[in-house]
């Protein structure tokens, strides 16, 4: 046995973008072990149920993330529906998933150049971002907001999309679709990048499964777990399949991601082409009493939404299990036998949203 | 959408509990805690989508069994939980001894709030 070493890693690093601190416990170059430690941007958000009703809630959920915002509001708004049984204009579940589906090509094309990024790709990470800039001003043009879009309340959503901007949408995805290909081959095909991901950060199925692994992680591994496939908002009347690789190594995460791109860009037309017409909101009236687990697929995987009433206008509970929460577990295991050098890609690889994770 | 079950059990009864589901093939989900109209411990299982909740209430004086030895990663929940709410949980694989959260309040934020 080699000599140990403790290598602190985090909060502040360059690969991360939000703070998390690791303990590396290292023979030579080899990661032994991985210890976290959270709480550096612990906001508290779920307590703010004492003051916030859950009429102004939806506000307060859209804040846990900057990235998946829209679905974090859409998971809560869908946990008070449940529990009040109300049932949304059909308009409404479309122009929900046509901006979660929008949403989640943001998450991934800031993904892909966070990842380029770390392994020093410069220009592939500028090309990411800049295409990324396109679903952000589609999100400005449909609600007024680039990161918190306050469109989604319960009982629907707050704005609609005109006809015309829909088909404008439709032709800024057709010209993005091409670009994304251009760098999605290299990212897939270039030597530079696979000699950094292939074959790094193995996690198998039954580790997946057993580590409660969610998201690309758990579809990288061979996992078929898909929230959308339950067909809440409108998924039911759209046609996709998860997006599944065998591999589980930081290859196949990345492909993973990628393909979602494209199929998140096919739903989206396919909700356009499907989206009736009619209103956007029906009227909730009275207070909530009960509790509801909502689950939805976010960029990162499964978001879980406990949400407990009491028949008043402030709630007794809203918990929120973010998809990143879940991944740590298999983060820890993916590190175990990796390079030093590879663990600034392996985090990377679970696509690690922190704000989210503490709330 | 796959079903939701809750099923009311008795605290000692978590360990057997969560064993027959995790052998039964059921991947945890998440652990919740909730403390308005008396403290209630939820832990969430799913298999094939459908939900199973085992929930029991509980206070800050009597020691759960961490189910750590049957779901390991299930330190992160129990820390978070140990933290906020100041619910006992013992035995917990990785035990953070309420440090999991870097901040200067003191936790548990529950317990604190009840001592005022």
């Amino acid at each position: 046995m080699g000599k140990r070493t403790v290598i602190p890693f985090g909060p502040q690093h360059p690969v991360l973008p939000e703070p998390i601190h690791l303990d590396l416990v290292l023979e030579d170059e080899t990661v032994i072990e991985a210890i976290p430690k959270i709480g550096y941007v612990h906001r508290g958000l779920e307590k703010l149920v004492d003051k916030k009703d859950f009429q102004q809630f939806p506000f307060v959920a859209e804040r846990i993330c900057g990235i998946c915002s829209f679905m974090h509001g859409m998971g809560y708004c869908m946990s008070i529906e449940s529990i009040m049984e109300v049932k949304i204009p059909e308009r409404a579940e479309f122009l929900r998933v046509i901006w979660a589906e929008l949403s989640r090509m943001h998450s991934h094309l800031l993904w892909m150049g966070l990842l380029a990024d770390a392994f020093g790709f410069e220009s592939l990470f500028m090309h990411s971002w800049r295409l990324r800039e396109q679903i952000l001003d589609i999100f400005e043009e449909t609600t007024g907001g680039r990161v918190i879009f306050s469109v989604c309340e319960i009982g629907g959503v707050r704005k609609d999309i005109s006809p015309d901007m829909l088909n404008k949408i439709v032709g800024i995805l057709n010209s993005l679709e091409k670009e994304v290909k251009e760098i999605a081959e290299v990212f897939i095909n270039d030597t530079t990048v696979k000699l950094r991901t292939k074959g790094v950060g193995v996690l198998s199925k039954q580790a997946a499964s057993d580590l409660g692994a969610v998201g690309p992680m758990a579809k990288a591994s061979g996992l078929d777990f898909d929230m959308r496939t339950q067909g809440y908002a409108a998924y039911e009347k759209l046609k996709f399949k998860p997006i599944i690789e065998t591999a589980g190594d930081s290859y196949a995460r990345t492909s993973v991601r990628i393909r979602e791109v494209f199929q998140s860009i096919d739903l989206i037309k396919q909700a356009i082409a499907l989206i009736p017409e009619g209103d956007i909101r029906v009227k909730v009236t009275g207070n909530p009493k009960g509790d509801y687990f909502t689950r939805i697929e976010q960029p990162r995987g499964e978001v879980v939404y406990y949400v407990k009433a009491n028949g008043t206008k402030f709630l007794d509970r809203v918990r929120v299990r973010t998809p990143t929460f879940a991944n740590i577990p298999a983060l820890l295991e993916t590190l175990k036998g990796c390079s030093l050098a590879d663990v600034p890609i392996l985090i990377l690889t679970i696509d690690p949203c922190i704000s989210c994770t503490e709330r | 959408m796959g079903q939701q079950t809750i099923k009311m059990i008795a605290s000692n009864e978590l360990l057997a509990e969560t064993l027959r589901l995790k052998n039964d093939g059921y991947r945890l989900v998440a652990i919740s805690c909730s403390s308005k109209g008396g403290m209630e411990l939820s832990y969430s299982f799913d298999k094939d989508y459908n939900l199973i909740t085992l929930r029991f209430p509980t206070d800050n004086i009597e020691k759960i069994e961490s189910i750590s030895i049957i779901y390991p990663f299930s330190f992160l929940y129990e820390n978070e939980i140990k933290e906020l709410f100041g619910v006992k949980i013992k035995d917990i694989s990785i035990d953070f001894n309420d440090t999991l959260y870097t901040i200067p309040v003191k936790t548990p934020f529950y317990e604190q709030k009840e001592e005022k």
